[in-house]
């Protein structure tokens, strides 16, 4: 069942078309990745389901409601945690939780008891009476993260949760995603990292200028994608050799980063394995100091889908 | 039943919230004490040995009304980029975002505004009673005054939230403060309007805060009262500013109620 649907969204904002026919369908009860490059129209789709930015054209719906005629029954289905932390600065971290959980209509000693119970569990108790402006970066998200859980909801829309977050931090967030949906939540994120997608969500989609370009399981995707090759060798004379090898086996040019001796090849499963290429590359005369499997990157996935590089955020401009 | 209860609950909580920032800012709270007083005493004392106000009358006497109002209108500024910066941080989408009812952020803001005003303004006349101000027509005519003055806050607070969330950034806000001086300046606030030249003139007899300082004043008993063939507005100063005060509640309110509501 699709807990939520977009059907051809559209939104303009004065000369930028920031949505261009965006189609959803999010199952209930998983993740679902929104993965794209800045400007791609995420954070304008995301506002659009939790009713806070009106759409030119198409339909969306959140359990069923929809988003433009029944704007009261989706918000009480849904939480927005955007992209910036929206806390008040001014107020500590538990009058935050406190005054979110009263305004979830939760009385006074229940909001005061989730507020610490949060605080605790997210590892903020020790600057619960701090102002949040005296918090780092990542204490801020994860307040921000956790205000939207106060009351749990049906429908977490999350705009890029771990943009910015050290590793700790960013798999305290992941934990907490994935704990939410065994709770029967349905999460839907927005990321730049294919990686965070393939680790968390069930079901991606690929947005570019306002609109899908793909979608489907981690693992389709992936199979569509294929995955890289980064393989570092000793010597420089090596670099022309591997290249050479790695070339014949998978029939792909690599790049080559001079500085760091490293070639990177697009590499599908179908054809290649990893100890084949390291049988490869010994029978061509190169002992690599390292050979590993990676995930491409955002840019490499646009690369492959659109021909075009993913666009940086100064290339928006 | 319970939605209205709801609706009240969730201003009630966004008075609250504005509440708390307050205290938690010492420095705003010494600024909303401190500006008061030091405009009596500034204005009363230096414009005060220079401004002739007619019949050896107290400056200070016919300055306080004007010094209530302009109090007013800056308080107007505090709140709207109170509003903007809560925009900008996405405080504002959150709480759209949330199932609380529609009103509830803006009646709770302006709520919040006339709490603070109210509080400013009593400050402002204790100060006044200090320096020699007084009000002389009784009771009713006493409370009438302060009743339009927080008529004519809350009116001018429903602009504040509303041009707050346009302008959706502090500092842009804190820069569009000093447009308020024209409304402040050009009025009758420090000095009589018929000295002015006629452009100005003109402006001043239809600016909204001359209405209501000559609204106070008459009702106070302070003097510069205009006698005989004023302006209409400044001839019905209490009537002027009471349709001032429906008129911009007419525009703002359900303006602001929008902005809040719906998607955008
Ligand atoms: N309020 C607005 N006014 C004008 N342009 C806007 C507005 N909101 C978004 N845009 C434009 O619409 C496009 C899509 O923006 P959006 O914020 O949805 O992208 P995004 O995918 O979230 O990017 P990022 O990864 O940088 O957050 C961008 O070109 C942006 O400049
Ligand atoms: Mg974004």
């Amino acid at each position: 069942m699709e807990i939520v649907t977009a059907e051809g969204l559209r939104r303009r904002f004065g000369r930028t078309q920031a949505l261009d026919g965006l189609d959803l369908a999010v199952p209930a009860g998983t993740v679902f990745g929104l993965l794209g490059p800045n400007g791609a129209g995420k954070t304008t789709a995301v506002r659009a389901l939790a009713t806070l930015t009106a759409l030119d054209g198409g339909r969306a719906t959140v359990a069923g409601f929809d988003v433009a005629r029944r704007p009261a029954e989706v918000r009480r289905r849904i939480r927005l945690t955007g992209q910036h932390a929206a806390l008040d600065e001014t107020l500590t971290g538990r009058e935050n939780l406190y005054l979110f959980g009263r305004l979830f209509h939760l009385g006074r000693a229940d909001a005061r008891r989730r507020a610490t119970e949060l605080l605790e569990r997210f590892d903020l108790a020790a600057a619960a009476d701090r102002p949040v402006r005296t918090y780092s970066g990542g204490m801020r998200r994860r307040l921000d993260l956790i205000s939207s859980l106060i009351v749990p909801p049906a429908v977490l829309f999350l705009d890029e949760p771990t943009t910015g977050l050290d590793p700790r931090s960013r798999n305290e967030i992941w934990d907490t995603i994935r704990e939410l949906v065994t709770q029967g939540a349905t999460v839907l994120l927005t990321t730049q990292y294919l990686e965070e997608a393939d680790r968390l969500a069930q079901h991606i989609a690929v947005v570019d200028h306002g609109r899908v370009i793909a979608s489907g399981s981690p693992g389709e995707l992936k199979a569509a994608l294929g995955g890289r090759i980064d393989v570092v060798v000793r010597t420089a004379t090596d670099l022309g050799t591997a290249g050479g090898a790695l070339n014949a086996m998978t029939g792909a040019t690599p790049e080559i980063d001079r500085d760091r001796l490293r070639l990177s090849v697009p590499f599908s499963a179908q054809s290649t394995t990893l100890p084949g290429v390291v049988r490869g590359l010994e029978t061509a005369g190169v002992e690599p100091v390292d050979v590993a499997v990676r995930l491409p990157s955002l840019d490499e996935v646009f690369l492959t889908l659109t021909g075009e590089p993913g666009r940086t955020p100064e290339a928006v401009r | 039943m319970t939605t209205i209860r709801h609706g009240l609950g969730d201003g009630a909580m966004i008075v609250h919230r504005n509440l708390l920032q307050l205290r938690h800012s010492p420095g705003a709270i010494a600024g909303a004490v401190m500006f008061p007083l030091a405009f009596v005493v500034l204005f009363g004392y230096v414009f005060g040995s220079a401004i002739p106000v007619g019949q050896g009358a107290n400056y200070r006497e016919y300055l306080m009304p004007g010094l209530f109002v302009m109090g007013i209108v800056m308080g107007v500024t505090a709140s709207m980029i109170e509003v903007a910066g809560d925009t900008g941080l996405g405080v504002m989408d959150r709480l759209r975002s949330m199932p609380i009812a529609r009103s509830a952020v803006p009646f709770g803001q302006t709520g919040s505004d006339l709490i603070v005003a109210t509080a400013t303004l009593v400050l402002m006349a204790a100060t006044g009673l200090l320096v020699g101000w007084r009000a002389h027509n009784g009771i009713a005519a006493t409370a009438a005054a302060f009743g339009l003055l927080l008529l004519l806050q809350y009116a001018m607070s429903w602009i504040a939230i509303y041009l707050g969330t346009l302008v959706k950034n502090k500092e842009t806000a804190a820069k569009l403060g000093p447009l308020t001086m024209p409304l402040t300046m050009i009025s009758n606030v420090f000095v009589p309007i018929d000295g002015m030249p006629a452009v100005l003139r003109f402006l001043a007899e239809w600016n909204p805060v001359s209405a209501a300082v000559t609204a106070c004043r008459e009702l106070f008993g302070n003097p510069g009262v205009p006698t005989g063939d004023a302006t209409w507005p400044l001839a019905h100063p209490v009537l002027a500013t009471l349709a001032w005060c429906a008129f911009i509640l007419a525009v703002f309110v359900p303006l602001s109620i929008r902005r809040f509501a719906r998607p955008y």
